[in-house]
């Protein structure tokens, strides 16, 4: 039932996102089509429901955006940075990075925030292994890699997924 | 006014950096570090851009939010499967030092 509920939340929440209106007509069509596609979805769309929604996730959440886009952003002057220069300097390898994390919708966050921070890409998920393109790897010790790649996303999403 | 103002700032700062992207893919040295430059430099260029629209038009802010929230999302999984593709085609990643690629050893396992 929370499921269901989280679902039809979210799809609601789009639905009104994209037709911009409080009009009592867009918005019973919206409830309504959200409660059919809800009720077909739910099981595939999340697998814990409105665990997500408590007032500690959310605030953990939007931390987790602001570190994220914080990251975005240097990300790009990093990568300016190296394309500007005349001299490119890179020196790409792919490094093993060893994360503690352990639901799958987890990773999935942490692989993708990890290809948008500065420098790095993940190339494949195997477990709780994932391998990294890192275009200018400093050290092969995982201590380092561990805290020069995911450690700050990786605190917060074990308090968001706990 | 003041949301025209910061909806252009955004418009030309998404458009520089996706010009610095574009300039990333045409030197970078292989598929990897290409799509380093890429996806960083069009996941902002666009995320940018598109809020950018949405100042400039404030009836569309939320849908171009978003369309920002989507593009986010699936950016990074696409420049993900693209990597992992090339990497099953064979294509081994440029290294200056040589013994960098951690990623050999799954392969082999799977060959064996």
């Amino acid at each position: 039932m929370s499921r269901f509920i989280f679902s039809f939340v979210i799809f609601f929440l789009i639905w009104l996102g994209f037709t911009s209106t409080f009009h009592y007509q867009e918005v019973i069509t919206g409830a309504l089509l959200s409660l059919v596609l809800a009720s077909l979805s739910y099981k595939s769309f999340t697998e814990r429901g409105l665990f997500y929604l408590s007032p500690k996730r959310l605030f953990y959440i939007l931390k987790y955006l602001a570190v994220f886009l914080i990251a975005l952003v240097k990300a790009n002057f990093d990568v300016a940075k190296r394309v500007i220069n005349p001299k490119l300097p890179i020196n790409p390898g792919i490094v093993t990075y060893h994360t503690t994390l352990k639901s799958d919708t987890a990773k999935m966050f942490l692989a993708n925030s990890i290809t948008l921070t500065p420098g790095t890409l993940t190339v494949d998920i195997i477990d709780d292994k994932l391998y990294i393109h890192w275009i200018d790897v400093k050290s092969e010790d995982p201590e380092v890699i561990y805290s020069e790649i995911g450690k700050d996303f990786e605190v917060i999403l074990k308090e968001i997924f706990k | 006014m003041i949301l025209n103002i910061v909806g252009n700032i955004l418009v030309t700062v998404g458009t520089v950096f996706l010009f610095l992207g574009a300039l990333g893919i045409f030197r970078m040295p292989d598929v990897y570090s290409r799509l380093q430059a890429g996806t960083k430099a069009t996941t902002l260029g666009a995320l940018s851009t598109v809020i950018g629209v949405g100042f400039l038009q404030p009836e569309w802010i939320w849908k171009t939010l978003l369309i920002a929230i989507f593009i986010a999302i699936s950016n990074p999984i696409s420049s993900h499967a693209l990597a992992r593709g090339s990497y099953k085609t064979g294509l081994k990643p440029y290294m200056k030092k040589e013994g960098l690629d951690s990623y050999a050893e799954v392969e082999k396992e799977e060959v064996k």
